[in-house]
């Protein structure tokens, strides 16, 4: 991270793995904080637990409050009801928000409260050694499906869109611009915002998948991305496997 | 002395003028019988007092966002019954972990699982101090009229907001639901958490054990985290010996204060030969079967329990100079007579009712003749 972006960490150095792309992240959120100039004394940030709710805790500058499994955004919830002037974000896993905490986040984005959350998608639980999560392809090696994935992972997009989310987006950390700008306009729309950001994971999933090298995992992964415009003039089989992203609701 | 008029209340809207009195300014919760009439009247109140009330997902949710409101500043609440109880009891423990003031009502049916919902019983007792994982000491109160579902709930928020941490109303639907007088007074004080940021917010050696708690947007920079964690909240998730401090304090912070923390009513206990240890509603049976049993020249007498945890040791040691015999009644199956008999050397003799009815004062005092010396 620049030098000018270390006024908000908290510490210097990371726990996260070489190759992860939750720093990544972590640098983007920082980003958009800093050009958005977002006043830190009324700044919290939520996370619960996995390797991706290390992202803001301890790492970044400001009140932190790092919760439980899975409950960050109804932790957050409260916070934001009590002081609507906190900007209030949370970060978080794939797992923590969408498997143990699935039903806080489909109700935060029907109640459509002014939270920004950033979900660091790795597709895997990181944290616990690997195992399937709810954003886990079919197909692919987990320390609980050795024999490959059986079930269809969630589409985090549509599934909050559904909820009633009216300010998604998804991209991949390989794309850290359209992703600060959207994590900018989630925090500035004031309403429930969902980022989902694609993180990956060498150590759990890229490992056990067979895809050794770091660039190697990072360059498949953005080869999958394609933008919503573009993935409507896919046919269904070349949109196979593809992930969509962009803005999405009323962004 | 009192100069507003009684009123008549039920027990669960006392419980929520108190909250009110006290300053609740938060109130997130799940509907469940038979608790939902605090709910329900924090529902009305609160917004029109510019103050804050959610219905949540479910339990779990709602006891997440008491502790997220807690620490922005609120003086925050909710209440349940057994199986949202259950729910709770993650949360719950981080609550205690990290120290958040917040008050947790349960009023108990008849459990377990979904059992009887609108009947009485008081099977929660053991659940609120051994049903989080780890050592932790929360403080919970036991009410056993509607003034005191009023006087209780003040005092749940003032010893949340003194010695931060979880505290329970232990209710039950008998006291709940009961409808006598009650004085909504103002004859107490209010205690407020020390907000300074400039000491840490997770312990250096306070006297009392207590740390100060500044909240969100105090610029204190808080990290606020559930894993075991240094003065300032850095993670320790390591070392025994930060992990050994923490624990040991948040448990002694409670302990050492036992005699500020417990209350209990004694009665008839001057001559008394045999005693009735009780609480809750149970309680109020227990008052009537002693004078009962006084009239007919049995020298019974009372210590009804008001506080649960910390366990009230001292006034059954005190109890222990005086009595040979203890009846102790209880809507479970002997929860804590257990806990009277560790503490006690006259002999203790349970009387178990799990039948989703209140126990009748008339049971009360055979069972004390049962076991005169
Ligand atoms: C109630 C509960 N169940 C299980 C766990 C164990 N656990 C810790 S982190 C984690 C998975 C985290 O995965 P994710 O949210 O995707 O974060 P990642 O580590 O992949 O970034 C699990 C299952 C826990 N801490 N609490
Ligand atoms: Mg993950």
């Amino acid at each position: 991270m620049t030098r000018a972006l270390e006024h908000w960490l908290r510490v210097k150095s990371s726990t996260f793995c070489p190759g992860c792309g939750h720093g990544i992240l972590l640098g983007a959120v920082v980003r958009a904080l800093d050009e958005l100039g977002v006043d830190r004394k009324n700044l919290l940030f939520v996370s619960g637990i996995g390797c991706a709710a290390w992202i803001p805790s301890p790492h970044i500058k400001a009140d932190t409050l790092h919760t439980l499994h899975g409950r960050a955004v109804a932790y957050a919830t409260g916070a934001k009801l009590f002081n609507p002037k906190l900007t209030t974000l949370v970060v978080s896993g794939d797992g923590d928000l969408t498997s143990i905490g699935g039903n806080h986040l489909i109700h935060a984005a029907r109640r459509n409260l002014g939270l920004t959350v950033i979900c660091a998608n790795n597709q895997i639980y990181g944290m616990t050694g690997g195992q399937t999560a709810s954003t886990t392809p079919v197909g692919a090696l987990t320390a609980t499906a050795p024999s490959g994935n059986a079930w269809r992972p969630f589409d985090l997009v549509k599934l909050v869109l559904g909820a009633g989310g009216r300010f998604v987006a998804r991209w991949p950390v390989s794309r850290p611009r359209p992703l600060i700008a959207s994590i900018k306009k989630g925090i500035q729309s004031g309403q429930f915002a969902f980022i989902e950001a694609i993180s990956p994971c060498p150590t759990q999933f890229g490992r056990r998948n067979r895809v050794d090298e770091v660039t190697e995992l990072y360059r498949r992964m953005d080869a999958d991305c394609v933008e919503a415009a573009e993935a409507d003039k896919l046919s269904p089989e070349e949109r196979a496997g593809k992930i969509v992203i962009g803005e999405f609701g009323d962004v | 002395m009192r100069s507003e008029p009684a009123r008549i209340l039920m027990g669960n809207q006392a419980c929520a003028e108190g909250a009110l009195a006290a300053g609740c300014s938060f109130y997130a919760g799940y509907p469940i019988t038979p608790s939902s009439e605090i709910m329900e009247t924090l529902a009305d109140r609160l917004p029109r007092e510019g103050k804050v009330f959610v219905q949540m997902e479910d339990e779990i949710g709602s006891i997440c966002a008491v502790i997220g409101a807690s620490w922005a500043g609120a003086k925050a609440m909710t209440a349940t019954a057994g199986p949202g109880l259950s729910l709770m009891m993650e949360g719950l423990g981080y609550a205690a972990f990290t120290e958040t003031p917040c008050v947790i009502v349960d009023v108990q049916r008849a459990g377990p699982a979904t059992g009887q919902a609108t009947r009485v019983g008081s099977g929660d007792i053991l659940q609120v101090r051994f049903g989080m994982h780890g050592d932790v000491c929360p403080i919970a109160l036991s009410p056993g009229s509607v003034q005191e579902m009023y006087d209780l709930t003040i005092r749940a928020f003032n010893l949340a907001e003194r010695y931060r941490v979880p505290v329970f109303l232990m209710a039950d639907e008998g006291i709940g639901h009961l409808r006598e007088s009650v004085f909504l007074h103002k004859d107490f004080t209010i205690e407020n958490r020390v907000r300074d940021a400039s000491r840490p917010p997770f312990g250096t050696p306070e006297p009392d054990g207590v740390p100060p708690m500044p909240v969100f947007g105090d610029g204190a920079e808080l990290m606020i985290t559930g894993s075991t964690h240094d003065e300032k909240g850095f993670r320790k998730v390591d070392d025994p010996e930060p992990h050994r401090r923490l624990v040991e304090r948040i448990n002694r912070k409670i302990l050492d204060h036992e005699a500020d923390i417990v209350e209990v009513e004694e009665r008839f206990l001057d001559d008394a030969t045999v005693a009735v240890v009780a609480y809750g509603f149970t309680g109020r049976s227990a008052l009537a079967a002693v004078k009962a049993l006084r009239r007919d020249g049995v020298r019974a007498g009372l210590v009804r329990l008001k506080t649960l945890w910390p366990f009230p040791r001292a006034a059954l040691a005190r109890l222990d100079q005086r009595v040979q015999r203890v009846v102790v009644p209880e809507m479970n199956r002997g929860q804590v007579a257990m806990l009277v008999r560790a503490e006690m050397n006259a002999e203790v003799v349970s009387l178990c009712q799990t039948d989703g009815e209140v126990i009748e004062p008339e049971a009360i005092a055979a069972r004390v003749r049962e076991v005169l010396p």
